[in-house]
């Protein structure tokens, strides 16, 4: 299945990536053709199989709750692009859902 | 109050955090009120290789929730991953339930203030999720950004959806009050707002006859609720708007987009919030770092097994068994497991519920609210207390002196006799009231005149003259005889 | 004298038990050798010679004390860069992470560290291990040490190369749709990738969590059993981390392959395989039958969807696994005064244009700074993925893609389930053809994913897996020969390998020094 341009957009602002008119152009080819090659599935019976989402058949993996050391607040804000004494910073958040 | 033109329809969304010490999937604490940042690892921060593993009190909480919430509990349960993107969000998805929740349709019986049948609002869905971090806007300065503070992030939360069910404002606060108490009760959440550890969000539309059949107006979601009483208000002032809005335009549900509206607890009104359309495409899908929780049918037995007395039950044996009335029964009620039982020792052993009811709410709990100290941490134990009200029952004491020895038990403890000895209260004989009754009413022909002619209250000098001849005797006791002798010139 | 880089792990780890050199003398040897080979190769995105050096001291001074010590004291290993190692960069070799230092060590760099191993540097890999061929790291190609020319396969290129080219005897890879596999035949080594729940992925940048394994890259059957001994077992860190005991793989290599089924499925031998390839492998399926093994042609019907099966998937779970690189708690972040100052731009352009609309649908400055963050700190690969993924679970078209490639993924686990109720192993190529030029693929995402359409199957299934050489094309390129088992039979992967190994020596070959060849080579 082709993907237009402007589905790029819409999926790109889904994904949060900015992309030049070039890269979107770019991107709509390539991933025309890689949906394209995905049609191959349409052509596979798949009434009645239920969906296989994890390889492996462990079920009730819970751990006790129990408080265990976790990180100082320099070690947590060391890898911070921006930051204060106590808090990571971003523009504001107010006004975004 | 008058009928409405028109029926209030309303839904609740309800997050709980449980009570938990540490998170939802890694081992930090959620203890409220640390500085920012300060109760994080690897896994809430959402650090690159970490993975998540499930606590297992928390699910066990879910679940005992969900069994007295009289839920249909899912044996096969599993994570699915919301994704969008928020600052306090730190992988960028939310690890939640999507289509195989714990558990479905239930309901929670609420107390109804006109209908003698409690009202019973049902539940959609209830399920087990993480919380977000907190964006602190930060006006200091006029700064135009926001810190982010992790400490939350990962805390456990309890998601109860329920059916629209809900009639009125003050419903809708009463369902919260209840659900509160229950999960009190059940020590699953202290559902304390303040400290976020309950959250509330609303969808309400209004339900208005006209001549074309019921027309409904469009639904709105209603945020940014930060009490019980908030959530009546700004629901009172949403369904007003609606109608008002309604009247103006007469636009229907589906006709225009679901809206958003936050309460602004100042201006006392609801205003719109910025949603954007895209927002809401979450991409769900299953959560591949997580296993899914079996759970059999025998565990769920047990879960339901110990419950225990669930505050509704409760209600209803305080008013069978003890003869309390409704108000009485949900005070005490209202105060918790510990203080029910407290209660019900001391209707035991003093026998007059009614009597105990008033004890607890006149003078245990005045103590217990000033002293800021849970019952269990009251220092007059039950059996003794009660041994207190049987002495006043058995006219020993009067309520006054009652109080008094009240006062002495708190200050030294002891059993009540030694109080009594202490506080030089003693014994009068009958006989000795009865003479000195007597005396009295033969020495006072203006009194007995006047009660005989039904002044009753003329008595009053006769028990002062007692009480000067002997400080000891019983008030009441005093105007028993003198009735009696009176009635029988 | 033999030189220490000749020798296999299990060779110096004998010598070093033995007493017959220090760890200090292996590690020394091994620094040079990375020194010397890896100006051209470039398998390494970093090298610790101090801390390396200092961890080979350390099994010296207790080994000295006789003090117990690991099953790899004092042998050098090398761990792929999206292995988490504490205080050091981890980069998954992206512009995102390429001043990250991530506060804790992976399950399996701790295993490592306490099995004496000596961890010498970090290798280079596909940007977040997507790509089939290295080329996709943000800081440098790293080469065949077969033909320079060519690449060394991926995502695990580095740590490939640097076994192929001698430098370390162990390596640690990790494998999300063939990416230790295919790089170990294309360089010529052994690699494994283990069930699914094998190895801890505490610690391992995840790609797509249901697929990712870790594994190991040596040269030889007998090694990648020395190192999985180590890295495999519970972690209670990863809720798909399986309890089951671990064997002691290394002991239990030697075993008759007489009455071995081994299983061969006739499509892997049709269409776009090369003749070379084709030939090589026949003749491992030749050896193995003169050994006594029994062949069996089974079906395998849904394996030709793999390819579209896995590249919905796991682009899927690594839309969501990367989201988490926004520039706000780590990471690349966007110059903010530029983003504001052009967004502010923006705005003015659109108010003076009159264009109310699309006024109203400008990002706000956050939305902004995650999306340049992101456009800067992930290259087109990454990129592309995070896209594809992002639609296949939109709305509108979840049941069309992503619902529906899993029904395919379990149709294609049936299909495993059905032949190993008939076989032992399955055997088969690893790639469709030795190692393709450098920049040969690049411009063709599609024919570079489909260059996986042997080995994404085992990850889809969670099976155990290995790639093992069995040959060489006339350019004196590496094959690679492909075995399948049943999920934790790892013991009979590694035998039926490790019997190829006694009767063969194709993994004894070894490339040519590149010492001389570096001042020829461009970029």
């Amino acid at each position: 299945m082709a993907i237009s341009e402007q589905e790029i957009r819409k999926v790109a602002l889904l994904a949060r990536l900015e992309l030049t008119p070039e890269e979107a152009r770019l991107m709509a080819t390539q991933l025309s053709r890689v949906l394209e090659y995905m049609e191959l599935l349409n052509s596979v019976d798949t009434q009645g199989v239920e969906p296989l989402a994890l390889a492996v058949e462990v079920t009730n993996v819970l751990r006790e709750d129990r408080v265990t050391p976790g990180l100082d607040r320099e070690s947590a804000l060391a890898n911070a692009p921006h930051r204060d004494d106590e808090c990571y910073r971003v523009p504001a958040v107010l006004g975004e859902t | 109050m008058a009928a409405l033109p028109y029926t209030i329809v309303v839904g609740l969304e309800v997050h709980v955090q449980l009570l938990t010490e540490s998170k939802l999937f890694c081992g930090c604490s959620t203890k409220f009120g640390a500085p920012p940042n300060t109760q994080t690892c690897p896994v809430c921060i959402g650090m690159p290789g970490v993975l998540p593993v499930m606590n297992a009190k928390a699910f066990a909480l879910a679940l005992k929730a969900a069994a007295a919430l009289n839920c249909h509990i899912a044996t096969f349960t599993k994570w699915d991953r919301k994704n969008y993107y928020y600052p306090d969000l730190p992988k960028g998805y939310q690890i939640s339930q999507y289509d195989l929740p714990l558990c479905r349709d239930g309901w929670l019986d609420v107390p109804s203030e006109d209908e003698a049948e409690d009202r019973r609002i049902r539940i959609i869905r209830v399920h087990l999720e993480e919380d977000a971090g907190k964006s602190l806007h930060d006006e200091k300065a006029g700064r135009a950004d926001s810190r982010i503070d992790l400490n939350r992030a990962g805390t456990p939360l309890l998601e109860i959806v329920t059916y629209p069910d809900i009639r009125s404002p003050a419903e809708a606060k009463t369902f919260l009050q209840e659900l509160k108490l229950l999960l009190n009760y059940l020590e699953v959440s202290d559902c304390n707002m303040q400290e976020g550890s309950l959250r509330v969000d609303a969808n309400i539309n209004l339900h208005i006859p006209t001549p074309q059949g019921i027309a409904a107006t469009p639904i709105v979601e209603v945020k940014n609720m930060n009490s019980f009483r908030a959530v009546e208000k700004a629901l009172a002032y949403e369904a007003e708007r609606q109608w008002g809005v309604f009247q103006e335009t007469g636009r229907k549900l589906g006709e225009v987009p679901k809206q958003t509206r936050g309460w602004d607890e100042h201006a006392e009104v609801t205003r719109p919030q910025r949603s954007k359309e895209e927002s809401s495409d979450y991409r769900y899908f299953p959560e591949p770092d997580l296993v899914p929780v079996t759970v059999t049918p025998e565990e769920i037995e047990r879960v339901q097994a110990s419950l225990g007395e669930l505050p509704a039950d409760l209600r209803r044996r305080l008013r069978r068994d003890y003869g309390l009335n409704a108000y009485d029964a949900d005070v005490l009620v209202n105060q918790g497991r510990s203080t029910v039982h407290y209660f019900l020792r001391l209707a035991d052993v003093c026998g007059d519920g009614k009597a105990a009811a008033n004890w607890i709410q006149q003078d245990v709990l005045r103590v217990v609210h000033e002293r800021q100290i849970s019952i269990t941490d009251f220092p007059i134990p039950p059996d003794t207390l009660g041994e207190v009200i049987r002495m006043v029952r058995g006219g020993r004491l009067d309520t006054p002196k009652g109080r008094q020895v009240f006062a002495h038990l708190l200050q030294h403890g002891g059993r009540p006799q030694e109080a009594v000895d202490a506080l030089g209260f003693k014994d009068v004989d009958d006989a000795e009231v009865q003479a000195l009754c007597r005396e009295l009413v033969d020495a006072n022909p203006k009194v007995v005149a006047e009660v005989r002619s039904g002044k009753e209250k003329a008595l009053g000098s006769l028990v002062g003259q007692a009480k000067k001849r002997n400080p000891h005797v019983n008030p009441a006791r005093v105007k028993e005889i003198c009735l009696e002798l009176i009635a029988r010139m | 004298m033999e030189s220490f880089w000749e020798l296999t792990a299990r060779e110096l780890s004998d010598k070093l038990r033995r007493g017959e050199c220090s760890a200090v003398e292996v590690a020394r040897a091994c620094l040079d050798r990375i020194a010397a080979e890896d100006a051209t190769v470039r398998a390494f995105l970093s090298v610790e010679p101090d801390w390396a050096l200092s961890q080979a001291e350390e099994v010296d001074r207790r080994r000295r004390a006789g003090e117990s010590l690991g099953p790899l004291a004092g042998v050098p290993v090398a761990v792929k860069d999206n292995l988490c190692v504490q205080g050091r960069v981890t980069s998954c070799a992206s512009r995102m992470l390429a001043h990250f230092r991530s506060p804790y060590d992976a399950t399996v760099v701790d295993r490592l560290l306490k099995a004496g191993a000596i961890i010498v540097g970090k290798t280079n890999l596909d940007e977040f291990a997507m790509g089939g061929s290295t080329e996709t790291s943000a800081f440098q190609f790293t080469r065949n040490p077969w033909d320079v020319e060519r690449i060394p396969g991926g995502s695990s290129g580095g740590a490939a190369a640097c076994v192929a080219a001698r430098m370390v005897p162990l390596s640690v890879g990790s494998d999300t749709g063939g990416s230790i596999r295919q790089p170990a035949a294309l360089c010529g080594i052994s690699g494994l990738k283990p069930t699914y729940g094998r190895v801890s992925r505490f610690g391992l940048v995840a790609f797509a969590s249901s697929l990712d394994q870790i594994g190991p890259l040596a040269q030889s059957a007998e090694d990648c059993a020395l190192l999985l001994e180590v890295l495999a077992g519970h972690d209670p860190r990863d809720a798909t981390s399986l309890d089951r005991p671990v064997p002691r793989y290394a002991s239990e290599l030697e075993g008759a392959i007489k009455g071995l089924r081994i299983g061969w499925v006739p499509e892997h031998f049709t269409e776009g395989l090369d003749g070379e390839v084709g030939e090589a492998v026949r003749e491992a399926l030749r050896i193995y039958e003169d050994l006594g093994a029994e062949l069996v042609e089974v079906a395998s019907p849904h394996a030709r969807y793999a390819v579209a099966a896995y590249y919905i998937i796991a682009p899927s779970e690594a839309s969501s696994n990367l989201a988490r690189y926004d520039g706000v708690h780590y990471g690349y972040r966007t110059d903010e005064k530029a983003m504001l100052a052009d967004l502010e731009e923006e705005r003015r352009l659109l108010r003076e244009s009159g264009d109310e609309a699309a006024l109203e649908e400008i990002d706000s400055a956050l939305v902004r700074l995650y999306r340049r963050s992101r456009a800067g700190g992930f290259g087109a690969e990454v990129k592309r993925r995070i896209m594809l993924g992002t639609y296949a679970l939109s709305a509108g078209y979840y049941d069309a893609y992503y619902l529906k490639a899993l029904k395919v993924r379990r149709l294609i686990r049936q299909d495993y389930d059905r032949a190993f109720s008939q076989v032992d192993v399955i055997a088969g190529p690893v790639t469709p053809s030795p190692a393709f030029r450098l920049g040969e693929k690049t411009s063709d995402p599609l024919a570079m994913y489909l260059f996986d359409l042997y080995t994404v199957g085992a990850n889809l299934a969670g099976l155990p897996a290995m790639a093992i050489p069995c040959g060489f094309s006339r350019e004196g390129l590496p094959i690679g020969l492909h075995l399948q088992a049943p999920a934790l039979e790892e013991v009979r992967l590694l035998r039926a390998a490790h019997a190829l190994q006694r009767n063969t020596d194709w993994h004894r070959r070894r490339p040519g020094s590149h010492i001389a060849a570096r001042s020829e080579l461009r970029g």
